[in-house]
């Protein structure tokens, strides 16, 4: 392996400051605020047809506000998630190549997996 | 990935035992060794200690042992007196300066002491901190001002501003923080680490200082500042007592009170 030969100085300040962050590290606050609220009202939704059959429980979720609160749910904590994974994944992972193939298939799943969510809510509340 | 064990060559043998014949209240050191010179695996020696012919403080048996026992142990050390961060070192599991730990404050038996965690070792105790100085220096650690110098005075700072700097002027850099950072481990190479952060801060919060927004700029990036979780290993450890997290909390504060929530 030959010496790196540059001035420690130039590897210090590498390729410079991305100007960026902020918005990840508000949005990932913002966010666990919204899911305090929304996991609050999910638990309390699900104890309340836990024991309901399933006409009563589907007609609850029907429930435009109902139906609004699980699709907020569903939008905020997977955008909570890649957030949260996108940390775990450039903390620890430095292969390059691996870490950017990993950054975006997060997000293609958490896109997909949202949108199964709310298509899944949306044919319950408008009863197709 | 991150390598969580070490690699073949930085295993840890044990290593030779020296014991301290007739001496009756003994305290044994289990020290890290290793030299580039010999192609071995990194060793621990033990080595046994008369605290009655011994200072109270760890770098006086360090020094003890060097002296007496094995002139070959290498370790930095100047002030003896907490101030220039030069006997930084991990002992009994904290990272902390040699010469303001007390032995009689290490848990109970042996006393292992480490080089500083999850830097490249130059000799035995003796850490490679060229990447941690030149961190420093990419911050520009120095009063940048766009006014004029006053022509015939210093530039005044209020008593209240001066306050501010309480709890960041006292360190020493000696790099116990950054060192016992997970974050710092892992992602050191850009991320800038407690140390460092706080240094910048202490230039961010100066009365004085006329360049915060550039400094603020050149700190907002995924790596070089918001590999902090908040850990907290920085607090615990810091010799000097002081709060590196909490500086980093401040900084985030000031980058998001610039923008539009």
């Amino acid at each position: 392996m030959s010496k790196d030969l540059r001035n420690p100085l130039a590897r210090a300040r590498g390729l410079g400051s991305a100007k960026e962050g902020v918005s990840h590290w508000m949005l990932q606050r913002v966010t666990a605020l919204g899911l305090v609220f929304l996991t609050l009202w999910f638990i309390g939704t699900v104890l309340s047809i836990l024991h309901a059959d399933y006409a009563t429980a589907r007609a609850t979720l029907a429930k435009p506000w109902n139906a609004v609160m699980l699709i907020a749910l569903i939008l905020t904590m997977y955008r909570h998630l890649t957030l949260g994974l996108q940390v775990v994944i450039e903390d620890y992972v430095h292969t390059r190549w691996l870490e950017v193939a990993s950054l975006v298939i997060i997000k293609f799943i958490a896109v997909l997996a949202a949108l199964t969510g709310v298509l899944a809510v949306l044919r319950v509340a408008l009863g197709s | 990935m991150a390598e969580f064990t070490l690699p073949k060559n930085s295993k840890i043998q044990a290593g030779k035992h020296y014991p301290a014949k007739g001496a009756k209240n003994v305290r044994t050191f289990k020290v890290y060794r290793w030299t580039p010179d010999d192609g071995q695996n990194p060793r621990t020696d033990t080595y046994e200690v008369d605290l009655d012919t011994c200072g109270p403080m760890v770098l006086d048996a360090l020094l003890k042992i060097k002296n007496e026992i094995d002139s070959t142990l290498s370790l930095r050390r100047s002030c003896r007196e907490g101030i220039c961060g030069s006997c930084a070192m991990n002992i009994d599991g904290t990272n902390t300066l040699a010469c303001t730990k007390a032995i009689g404050d290490c848990g109970g038996g042996t006393v292992n002491i480490y080089p500083l965690p999850h830097m490249p070792v130059v000799k035995d105790l003796v850490p490679d901190l060229t990447h941690f100085y030149a961190q420093f220096a990419s911050i520009k650690p120095w009063m940048r001002t766009q006014s004029p110098a006053p022509a015939d005075k210093e530039r005044l700072q209020s008593p209240e501003d001066r306050k501010k700097l309480d709890g960041l002027y006292e360190c020493i850099l000696c790099a116990c923080c950054s060192t016992s950072c997970p974050s710092y481990w892992w992602n050191g190479d850009r991320y800038l680490g407690p140390a460092i952060l706080l240094q910048a801060y202490r230039w961010i919060v100066d009365s004085r200082d006329e360049d915060t927004g550039s400094r603020l700029d050149d700190l907002e990036d995924p790596f070089k500042l918001y590999r902090c979780h908040t850990i907290m290993n920085c607090a615990r450890t810091c010799p000097k007592g002081l709060n590196p997290a909490k500086a980093i909390a401040e900084i985030k504060k000031l980058i998001v009170q610039r923008r539009s929530a």
